[in-house]
């Protein structure tokens, strides 16, 4: 669990700013401040969708038709996904993960093979799934995922601001209670479906435009 | 340890080891020695293309020896390209402008702010970008990586690619293969560019040659000029030997 939480973990995540990039663009974040409210929000909306779909793989996996069920929650994602780069972002970092996951583990579970996750799954069911096959519980995969919705976009910040390095680090540690409740609320078989339309306006926003450094 | 705290170290003579949990794969007995061929992020375990990375400082002609290459070897080669700018598709637009090969063959990836990162510590935006391509236009001979322009410490995981160019170039000042880095002393090839500027910008050729040779031992260095030798003679040589090996080796795996 602590490895897949991990950002040195090498699975493409770091070229992913979950949309800071262009909050930074668009003024909405420009200090410590204003990006741990940017991270607030994004842990409440797609932190606890993305929590609730990694529990969610990481039960269904064990299930006896774990493959079928998995790819009904491949359309779940996609429907709690709105918007086109959000998606396709996902699946990249599903894509990398799964490189990883499969050099990890020969298979999530007796009931499912990696291939059955298809090329490009979305991350948060990967993750779910590489969880199972580290034995971690659908909590700790939740737990994760909520993490990582607002870990990574923190440290895309603090490359593209310069921020104080430890200032960043607080605002993670002060995240910690909201993170662990976000993930108790995506317990399975609740599958949560907030939604953020400024964080899916900045993704398509980000898409666009032509000068960028992260790739969502 | 620390002597404050009640815990013990592995090394205490009553710990009892940790006990492991598989064998390693040189420790099946039977099966060594065996190579492997499979290389760099291959999980299917066929060896595809060869990779080639180039790397090196901003501005020292990573871009124009990518081109150079392109039009020499674009006609005897299935060739595909990969370049990890810093900020905008420049390097990638700039192939295509240039026409060395066509669109479907170029791939640009973001880098994060981070282009080592990119090459050498998390690869997997590289990787796909490698995968893509072999996907869409089998059967590919060469693969160039070009990363995004680094300080002297950028180095290409071997998990990304088989052998690296580091390039750098003399207006850079003479003293640059003198104060080494992984990528001048450990690249396969270093490439000293733009020898033409020299008298230019006062630099001693000699003494880049010397101590580059210095540092590197019996890793080979060369000198060039893309003014006086757009075909990047003898680079595209050296890609090309490399090439013959991974087209050898491919045909003994499969025997």
């Amino acid at each position: 669990m602590l490895a897949l939480a991990d950002q040195r973990l090498p699975s493409g995540g770091h070229v992913h700013s979950g949309g800071v990039e262009q909050a930074i663009t668009d003024g909405l974040v420009h200090d410590v401040p204003t990006l741990e409210r940017f991270l607030e929000r994004r842990l409440r909306t797609t932190g606890l969708v993305t929590a609730g779909l990694a529990a969610a793989a990481c039960v269904l996996a064990d299930r006896s038709d774990a493959a079928d069920a998995l790819r009904r929650l491949e359309a779940e994602a996609d429907a709690r996904t709105p918007s086109p780069a959000q998606r396709s972002a996902s699946r990249a970092q599903g894509r990398g993960l799964l490189r990883t996951a499969r050099a990890a583990w020969a298979a999530p579970s007796a009931t499912l093979n990696w291939s059955d996750l298809g090329p490009r799954p979305h991350h948060p069911l990967v993750l779910g799934c590489a969880a199972r096959a580290g034995g971690v519980a659908p909590e700790g995969a939740a737990l994760v995922a909520a993490y990582l919705a607002v870990s990574a976009p923190s440290t895309a910040a603090q490359r593209l601001l310069a921020l104080d390095p430890v200032s960043v680090a607080a605002v993670t540690v002060r995240l910690g209670p909201g993170i662990e409740l976000t993930a108790a609320r995506a317990e399975f078989p609740h599958l949560p479906d907030d939604s953020d339309p400024l964080l899916d306006l900045l993704a398509e926003r980000h898409a666009a435009r032509e000068e960028r450094l992260f790739a969502s | 340890m620390r002597p404050d705290l009640p815990m013990t170290d592995s090394a205490a003579p009553w710990a009892s080891p940790i006990p492991r949990l598989h064998a390693l794969p040189h420790e099946i007995t039977g099966l060594d020695p065996h190579g492997h061929l499979a290389g760099p992020g291959r999980l299917s375990g066929e060896h595809g293309p060869l990779r080639i990375g180039i790397g090196g400082p901003v501005g020292s002609g990573k871009t124009a020896l990518v081109a150079a290459l392109c039009r020499v070897l674009g006609d005897r080669l299935e060739l595909g390209v990969v370049t990890n700018d810093i900020y905008t598709t420049e390097d990638a637009d700039f192939l295509r402008r240039n026409a060395v090969l066509p669109d479907e063959r170029i791939v640009a990836v973001q880098t994060g702010c981070c282009p080592h990162t990119a090459i050498r510590d998390d690869i997997t935006a590289n990787l796909d970008a490698v995968d893509d391509l072999i996907e869409r236009l089998p059967p590919l001979d060469l693969v160039l990586v070009e990363s995004g322009g680094d300080n002297l410490t950028a180095s290409f995981s071997k998990g990304l690619v088989d052998v690296q160019i580091f390039v750098v170039d003399v207006a850079g000042g003479d003293k640059v293969p003198r104060k080494g880095g992984p990528g001048v002393t450990g690249a396969d090839l270093l490439v000293i560019n733009k020898t033409d500027l020299a008298p230019f910008v006062g630099a001693d050729l000699t003494v880049m040659a010397d101590d580059a040779h210095r540092v590197r031992g019996t890793g080979p260095v060369v000198m060039q000029s893309l003014r006086e030798d757009p075909q990047a003679t003898e680079v595209a040589n050296w890609v090309l030997g490399h090439v013959g090996t991974t087209v050898r080796e491919r045909a003994a795996s499969h025997r």
